[in-house]
């Protein structure tokens, strides 16, 4: 009923012609480009990896193999798992949950100062500075990293200069890089949503619960987190997904040992050249990630609704 | 139940930068008393209850609560509570966590604090209602609400920001019985802001009424009503007839001034500005619509106006008659009804007339805008 009103309304203030248009268009922006590819890699996963003289024919059934290869490796007997692989998947997991923990903490203060010093020039500002790093490449931006971090890098240059360390700090082989890269290239992905939630708070719930004596800590915990876990959803939610699923900053700023799951992914799909394969480990990334993040949301009272605000 | 505690302000200035929000106001409330701020917006009025309670500190002067000096004390350390011009209810904690945070800060278990908001629901008649979220309320119940967050806490003092400002016409009124009923029961301090001046008269037991930052008059509202002490005073508090001319003799109180087309006027001077006058001095004369009344004589007294009618409403419970004035400016005479049919036709030359002691003269000053 509510659904039917929104799209009279809608039809309404755009008129038959440009409503259908537009709706055209969403509908094939859905389709075409979101719901299709995934379905087709979905279709993939599982299929055999065929010669094309072989497709449509009687081999080119369905098959679960694609996903027994992640767990059990090329092992059919099904006596041993997929160690390498399954660790890397884990790995990929915990880190980019880090990554979120972590840009949750760093962005929290940030957006409350930013979000409470309501349009000042200054503030402003500041929003540009961070933004403009963004308009270089993403690679690009990975590489710089990786010079700074290097061993004869700034960071290094800096930090015996100061006599903290003699010998530099290998911050590639420590993974310390990569982390760095992977916190900053979505860091503002988790600001914005939070500053927009802060900056609605109003002001004077801050100063009432001030006047009734709440101490700072209290007041965002009781006040400010509560207003704000939305925004923190939304942001944490983009972060996990991105950080998961990042591929250049750890191709450019993982050490040699350490693969990142979408490595494995891409060498399914380059390298080996078996799609099948690729499209599966793809969609286990996905769908785990998907189950991560309504689990994390539905322990913490997020509607997925409120994301959307 | 306490009685209430003094709250002085001292010379107090704030100022914002070059911009003076407050000037030189000294105000002494009486324990227990209603105290009320009046004054158009703008004027300056949340910044000294933003001082009083703590969230700012006076550029100079000094504010006493209960006789001890404020200056560098925080808004949690002084016994004061405010009450926000948009209430500022926290919208994710259910009614009952919103009354009771205060005592949720000083750490009271979750039963403590429920039975004491269930105590304050019951006291502004929302008894059951403390589960519900404060976007479940009304906006008068937003506001008992309100109230009863700020009372929790047994403060001395309550400062009220325009907490009704927000209301329709009817539940204002009802409210303002309520949050007079609510002051004999708690017996502390209120100090109350508001721009409305019927709000103002009506509860308060003394009136401050500020001018863009200056505080004019500070009296009972009867005496506010009835002897402004400067021109501000009397054309924003209620309605008012406004005549010009230049102050022709003085006998002891009373003064009389030449206006030029109402003639010469009997009027008392402002308490405040007596032997303060001297004859040749421009000044301004006040009388309320409800002070005029039809004359049987034609008038020639000096308490007597004549002039042509331009037009009558009627108000119910009076008709508002409108004659000529000086400048363009008209003038307004109440009559109650008493069941005329009509009181005068447009255009018909009436005589008016007044008692002197329902007149008040004061210097020229400023006027509040229309
Ligand atoms: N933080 C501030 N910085 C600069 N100027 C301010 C600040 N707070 C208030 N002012 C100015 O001080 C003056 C008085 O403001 P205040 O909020 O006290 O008005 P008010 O009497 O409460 O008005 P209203 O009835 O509209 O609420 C205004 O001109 C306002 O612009
Ligand atoms: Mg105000």
């Amino acid at each position: 009923m509510k659904k039917k009103m929104i799209f009279s309304e809608f039809f309404k203030n755009n008129g038959v012609v440009m409503g259908s248009l537009l709706m055209g268009l969403v509908g094939f922006w859905l389709v075409f480009l979101i719901v299709l590819p995934q379905l087709s890699m979905l279709d993939y996963s599982f299929r055999f990896n065929l010669p094309p003289a072989e497709q449509g024919g009687p081999k080119d059934v369905y098959t679960l193999s694609n996903y027994q290869q992640l767990i059990y490796g090329s092992d059919t007997t099904r006596q041993t798992y997929n160690t390498v692989d399954l660790m890397v998947f884990v790995r990929t997991i915990i880190a980019a949950m880090a990554v979120t923990i972590f840009n949750i903490f760093l962005c929290y203060p940030l957006a409350y100062f930013l979000g409470q010093s309501k349009g000042s020039g200054f503030v402003r500002l500041l929003v540009v500075l961070l933004i403009i790093p963004y308009w270089i490449n993403e690679i690009l931006r990975a590489f710089a990293l990786r010079i700074i971090f290097g061993d004869s890098g700034l960071l290094n240059e800096a930090l015996m200069l100061l006599h903290l360390t003699r010998e530099p700090i290998d911050f590639i082989r420590q993974d310390i890089a990569l982390y760095a890269g992977l916190g900053y290239a979505y860091i503002l992905l988790m600001l914005f949503p939070m500053y927009n939630v802060i900056e609605s708070l109003d002001r004077n719930q801050i100063e009432a619960a001030r006047d009734m004596g709440a101490s700072w800590l209290r007041i965002h915990r009781r006040i400010v987190i509560p207003h704000a876990k939305p925004g923190i959803a939304s942001g944490a939610t983009m972060v996990f997904m991105l950080s998961a699923g990042a591929l250049a900053a750890p191709q450019i700023l993982g050490g040699p040992s350490s693969l990142w799951f979408t490595q494995l992914v891409y060498q399914w799909f380059n390298d080996s050249l078996n799609w099948q394969q690729g499209a599966a480990y793809a969609i286990v990334l996905l769908a785990s990630t998907i189950i991560i993040v309504l689990t994390v949301m539905k322990a913490f009272k997020v509607n997925m609704g409120d994301i959307g605000k | 139940m306490s009685s209430g505690v003094a709250i002085d302000l001292e010379n107090v200035w704030i100022k914002f930068g070059d911009f003076v929000a407050v000037r030189e106001a000294n105000v002494n409330i009486n324990g227990g008393d209603f105290f009320s701020f009046l004054g158009p917006s703008g004027c300056g009025k949340t910044t000294i209850l933003r001082a009083i309670s703590g969230f700012l500190e006076p550029s100079d002067g000094r504010i006493l609560i209960g006789g001890a000096d404020m200056a560098g004390i925080g808004p949690n350390k002084r016994p004061t509570a405010l009450i926000f011009q948009n209430l500022a209810l926290f919208p994710l904690m259910k009614v009952w966590e919103n009354i009771a945070f205060s005592m949720e800060v000083a750490g009271a278990s979750a039963a403590e604090r429920r039975k004491r908001a269930d105590e304050l629901l019951d006291m502004i008649a929302l008894d059951g209602q403390g589960d519900k979220l404060p976007s479940e309320l009304s906006g008068g119940q937003k506001q008992r609400v309100a109230i009863a967050r700020a009372l929790c806490a047994n403060p001395d003092v309550l400062l009220l920001d325009e907490p009704l400002s927000a209301l329709d016409l009817k539940l204002r009124q009802h409210m303002r019985t309520e949050l007079r009923e609510i002051r004999r029961r708690v017996g502390i301090t209120f100090i109350y802001i508001t721009h409305d001046q019927g709000e103002a008269l009506t509860m308060s037991d003394t009136v401050a009424v500020m001018k863009s930052g200056v505080i004019d008059q500070i009296d009972t509202g009867h005496n506010i009503y009835d002897h402004p002490s400067t021109p501000f005073v009397a054309s924003f508090v209620g309605e008012n007839n406004l005549f010009r001319g230049k102050i022709k003799q003085i006998s002891g109180n009373e003064a009389v001034i030449s206006t030029r087309r109402s003639g010469d006027l009997l009027a008392q001077i402002t308490p405040s500005q007596v032997g303060k006058l001297s004859v040749g001095n421009e000044a301004m004369l006040f009388i309320r619509p409800e002070a005029l009344e039809l004359s049987d004589s034609k008038a020639t007294g000096k308490t007597s106006i004549s002039a042509n009618v331009v037009n009558q409403e009627f108000e119910g419970n009076s008709f508002s008659v409108f004659l000529e004035g000086d400048g363009g400016k008209q003038i307004k005479m109440s009559v109650p009804n008493l069941g005329q049919d009509n009181i005068a036709a447009a255009g018909e030359n009436l005589s008016l007339r007044y008692d002197a002691a329902n007149a008040v003269v004061m210097p020229v000053g400023e006027l509040a805008s229309e």
